[in-house]
């Protein structure tokens, strides 16, 4: 994380509330996002991410709540004034006008003197490497160029604060990992502020400095992406990241002195578990990720161990997958890409506790 | 529901100004009869009196007498409410060869409509049907003739039709008009439904011939039963157009056969007698009741009807 | 599977036979009605249909008539105006309907009912409504305004203006409703950034919208277009032509010689005309429209 504490947030959001009617899609949100810093908004569709963003631009006006840029209460200035910079999943380029067009269109209008327009457009144009797309229109370009080109009118603008709203989902997966790279790219030679939504967590993953995990319309978890993937706040957050989802054992939890879990398998020791908060025995669910399974001969050095067998194998080339079962409760587990292994021969598993998490059955919170 | 957030990550200096700060917070104001709204507003509602001054024009008009007409204007509602007019317009209107008012016009219309809007949504959702699913080397070129068809002027191809109508001797009858709505329904309709087929999922189609389902078995059983919002449009839309025309029924039937429209101008412009206003008007609105009626009915795929009517080419 | 190939003409029958009346249609009637009319225009046919062919004199006659010519000057003031105003008037009430107001439907249900009513029952109203009598300028001239005068329908100069005046009550409905498919066809997010960029509304309009709905634009100008040229019933209802002949439309020409006059050349001659001018109209369009693409519409 880049951000230092005494620093003012570039973008700071307090008690946000929006309503469309009698549906509430933000409730109460509040979030800072430190100077320089790369924050992605992630959830599945109608977690309000969207909404947040647009909210944030000024395209959206919120029912209740502050949203300050830059130390600067911008609740209702007008999108333009906010001092933000917004690339759009469609793109949004003006069909009509060429590159060069799109680039200055606003800048003329807010009448920005030329030769500064001109510096601007050369700038941003070598940044993105678009020098020779300037004169095209956006239909004789590709998706990926367009999209550059859309990020190219933002940086125009020359604000600190990018706003991307879901900007590479209208691209291949090829190209979508590309452009992921320049983007990622870009913010380190910029060092601006960006927000960027996705559904996607391998974006997700790869590009924040901080990921706002956001479902109904609250953040339920915003972190560094490792924190979010070793400690996931709650229950939804652990399985909404990593794939194939995290694994899950029910029963119960015994956090004494010498913390306990047990399941219908037997019970164990939980040593080495770094625990949330103050423990409290009940009903819980043990998650461990198909990765911190080990299987084969090794399992055996684990602290806990258990026999299972295979029900189906999914050969992925770099790792194998395979879905497992001890009695009726199944595993999914990642192994080695040349693992040999087939449907119906025995697997033996085991797993560190230290690597798994533990979850409230009521809450849903991590314990 | 609340914000897990561990401590770790949630710098300090926010912790402390959690608290809301002074200045804007919430909702932006906005004033609710703010000058673009007033202009807005305005100028809708200036506009929509206008569309709304010939309706309520004929609708006093026609419920006045004519002692009231003469002395009075058109926009007064009427002092004295009088339903003569509408019984006048519907029984005893003269046309200049008849005074058995409009409703012998209505019903020419009615028996003219009917077999008109069923025979051609019938032939053109068939033909619709075989271009989108059972392409057949030339269609395309007669599909394309036929669009291009319904921009000919009506006025080119009015008298051959004389002609042929003549010869299989349906010239002057009620069937023959049907016939002529048939055609000139065509290429409108059929380019509605084979629009429509081709946006249903083509594995559909060919999973019913895998099943061994034929030309009109797909028609009947999986067609059919999918597209009944696209038949109420086009029945909207053939409804509408056939019952309003005047052009082909003043040229290819006979006084006895007129439709209404034919029947309703030659009552307001027979040059005989004394002028009737409000008879004429209650005429005229009793014309304009059916699409009227069907126009407020169905309202959205009425829209539909004729977005899809208009956009020919 | 080893069957022999089954005859080309025998494939798809069904669906063959099921495309005999669209065949026919488009065949005998469309294309041969059309030959049949443009080569009869070369006769000199009066009651009944006569091969007997004489050159251009059919078109050197019509254009020697002064109520031809009076129908065409008609017919071009009536056009420009019913393209422009229509395309104004049905764009700027989609612009304003499409401003997220309140009563969208109810506006946009008092907007179009005009459209589901037909040219008879237009022309009827207006010509009630223009009366100079009884409508208009009797009410203003009861106001206080003695001088008012307000008879398009009676005053030969501006007779065409009242024809205008129900048209666009009739037409321009179906304009606003086609352009505001195209608005709402835009992307939003070109909105979204035109308001990131700072444009004020009007300019993202004219620079960025307008041009965007260039081809709702163009199919609209071609409805209204060949709607103008087959305009007749209006005519017939509102003013039979008159006052005189300053309300004579091409349509009606042809029409009252083939079925009125008993001199078909001529009508077929004017019809001829007619097809001329559609086809000015339509085939640069259609080149325009699907020159670019391999199939038809």
């Amino acid at each position: 994380m880049r951000g230092e504490y005494a620093m003012e947030p570039s973008i700071s959001i307090r008690e946000l509330t929006l309503k469309f009617g009698a549906l509430t899609v933000l409730k109460g949100l509040n979030l800072d996002v430190n100077p320089g810093e790369f924050v992605v908004l992630l959830g599945s569709s109608g977690c309000g991410k969207s909404t947040l963003l647009n909210c944030i631009a000024g395209l959206l006006d919120v029912s209740d709540g502050q949203i300050f840029i830059n130390g600067r209460n911008v609740t209702w200035e007008e999108p333009s004034q906010r001092g933000i910079g917004m690339v759009f999943q469609s793109y949004a380029l003006y069909p009509q006008m060429t590159v060069e067009g799109n680039l200055t269109f606003g800048l003329k209008n807010a009448r920005v003197p030329k030769a500064e327009i001109a510096d601007r457009v050369a700038r941003a144009a070598k940044v993105l490497q678009i020098e020779p797309l300037l004169k095209r229109k956006p239909a004789a370009l590709s998706g990926g160029q367009r999209q550059r080109v859309a990020i190219g009118r933002a940086l125009v603008r020359d604000v600190d604060v990018f706003l991307f709203d879901e900007p590479l989902s209208n691209l291949d997966a090829k190209l979508r990992a590309d452009l992921r790279v320049e983007i990622k790219q870009l913010h380190q030679r910029l060092e601006n502020t960006m927000i960027y939504v996705t559904h996607d967590q391998t974006e997700a993953m790869t590009l924040a400095d901080r990921i706002a995990i956001m479902k109904g319309g609250n953040v339920l978890q915003f972190d560094t992406p490792n924190e979010i993937y070793n400690r996931p706040a709650s229950r939804y957050v652990a399985e909404f990241i990593g794939s194939p989802s995290m694994n899950f054992v029910e029963g119960t939890g015994d956090l004494s002195a010498s913390p306990r879990f047990a399941g219908t398998h037997g019970d164990f020791a939980l040593d080495g578990y770094a625990f949330a908060g103050r423990p409290a025995g009940g009903p819980a669910a043990f998650g461990i990720r198909p990765e911190h399974i080990v299987c084969g001969p090794e399992a055996q050095a684990k602290p806990i161990h258990l026999d299972t067998k295979v029900d189906l194998v999914e050969p992925l080339g770099s790792d194998t997958l395979a879905w497992v079962h001890a009695g009726d409760q199944p595993f999914w587990v990642r192994m080695d890409g040349q693992s040999t292994i087939r449907p119906g021969d025995r697997l033996p598993i085991g797993f560190d506790p230290a690597r798994a998490n533990l979850f409230d059955m009521q809450t849903e919170a991590r314990i | 529901m609340g914000h897990n957030k561990t401590p770790a990550a949630m710098p300090e200096i926010t912790l402390a100004s959690r608290g809301m700060v002074d200045g804007p917070s919430g909702p932006k104001p906005t004033k609710r009869l703010s000058r673009r709204n007033i202009m807005i507003y305005g100028i809708l509602i200036v506009v929509s009196l206008y569309y709304l001054v010939p309706l309520y024009v004929m609708i006093v008009t026609s419920l006045k007498g004519m002692p009231e007409i003469r002395l009075g204007n058109i926009f007064a509602p009427p002092v004295e409410i009088t339903f003569e007019p509408w019984v006048k317009a519907w029984a005893e209107a003269c046309t200049g060869l008849n005074c058995d008012g409009l409703s012998r016009g209505f019903w020419n219309s009615v028996r003219i409509t009917i077999p008109s809007v069923l025979a051609s949504i019938a032939i053109a959702s068939v033909n619709g049907y075989a271009l989108a699913n059972w392409r057949f080397k030339g269609a395309d070129i007669f599909f394309t003739i036929l669009i291009f068809g319904a921009f000919i002027p009506y006025q080119v191809m009015l008298y051959p039709i004389v002609i042929m109508l003549r010869e299989i001797g349906l010239y002057g009858t009620l069937w023959g008009l049907v016939i002529v709505h048939t055609i000139f329904g065509m290429p409108i309709l059929t380019l509605l439904f084979r629009n429509y087929f081709t946006s249903l999922p083509e594995e559909l189609f060919k999973a019913a011939r895998v099943d061994g389902a034929g030309f009109w078995g797909i028609y009947f059983r999986i067609m059919l039963p999918m597209s009944l919002p696209i038949f109420v449009v086009a029945m909207i839309l053939q409804v509408t157009g056939i019952w309003n025309d005047f052009l082909f029924g003043v040229v290819y039937t006979k006084p006895e056969v007129y439709p209404m429209t034919v029947q309703l101008n030659n009552i307001v412009n027979s040059t005989q007698g004394v002028k009737e206003y409000n008879v004429n008007m209650a005429a005229t609105l009793l014309t304009g009741l059916v699409p009227l009626a069907i126009y407020f009915v169905s309202g959205k795929l009425f829209v539909r009807g004729i977005a899809a009517g208009a956009v020919k080419g | 599977m080893a069957a022999s190939r089954p005859n080309q003409l025998f494939r798809n029958m069904a669906a063959k036979i099921a495309a005999i009346p669209m065949i026919v249609t488009a065949l005998v009637v469309f294309v041969g009605g059309t030959l049949w009319t443009v080569a009869y225009s070369f006769t000199k046919s009066r009651l009944l249909p006569k091969w007997d062919l004489v050159g251009l004199d059919q078109y050197e006659r019509l254009w020697g008539t002064r109520r031809w010519l009076v129908s065409i000057e008609n017919l071009f003031i009536y056009g420009v105006c019913m393209l422009v105003l229509s395309l104004v008037i049905g764009f700027i009430l989609a612009a304003l309907l499409d401003q997220k107001i309140r009563y969208e439907s109810a506006f946009r249900t008092i907007l179009l009912y005009p459209f589901a009513l037909s040219f008879i029952v237009t022309g009827l109203v207006w010509q009630w409504i223009l009366n100079p009598e009884f409508g208009v300028q009797n009410i203003v001239r009861s106001l206080g305004f003695e001088s008012f005068t307000f008879d398009p329908l009676y005053n030969a100069k501006i007779a065409i203006y009242g024809i205008l005046i129900a048209g666009l009550w009739q037409g321009s409905g179906l304009i606003m409703v086609l352009m505001l498919a195209g608005l709402r066809g835009i992307d939003q997010e070109i909105w979204k950034a035109s308001r990131v960029d700072g444009i004020p509304a009007w300019k993202t309009y004219v620079f960025i919208i307008i041009p965007m709905m260039r081809p709702v634009f163009v199919t609209t100008l071609v409805i209204i277009a060949s709607g103008i040229v087959k305009v007749y019933d209006l005519v017939v209802a509102q003013t039979s032509g008159g006052p005189g002949i300053a309300t004579e439309m091409p349509a009606k020409y042809v029409y009252d010689y083939m079925f009125g006059g008993q001199n078909l050349g001529q009508g077929f001659a004017a019809s001829t005309m007619m097809l001329l001018a559609v086809a000015v109209v339509i085939i640069p369009w259609a080149m325009l429209e699907f020159g670019g693409r391999k199939r038809g519409t």
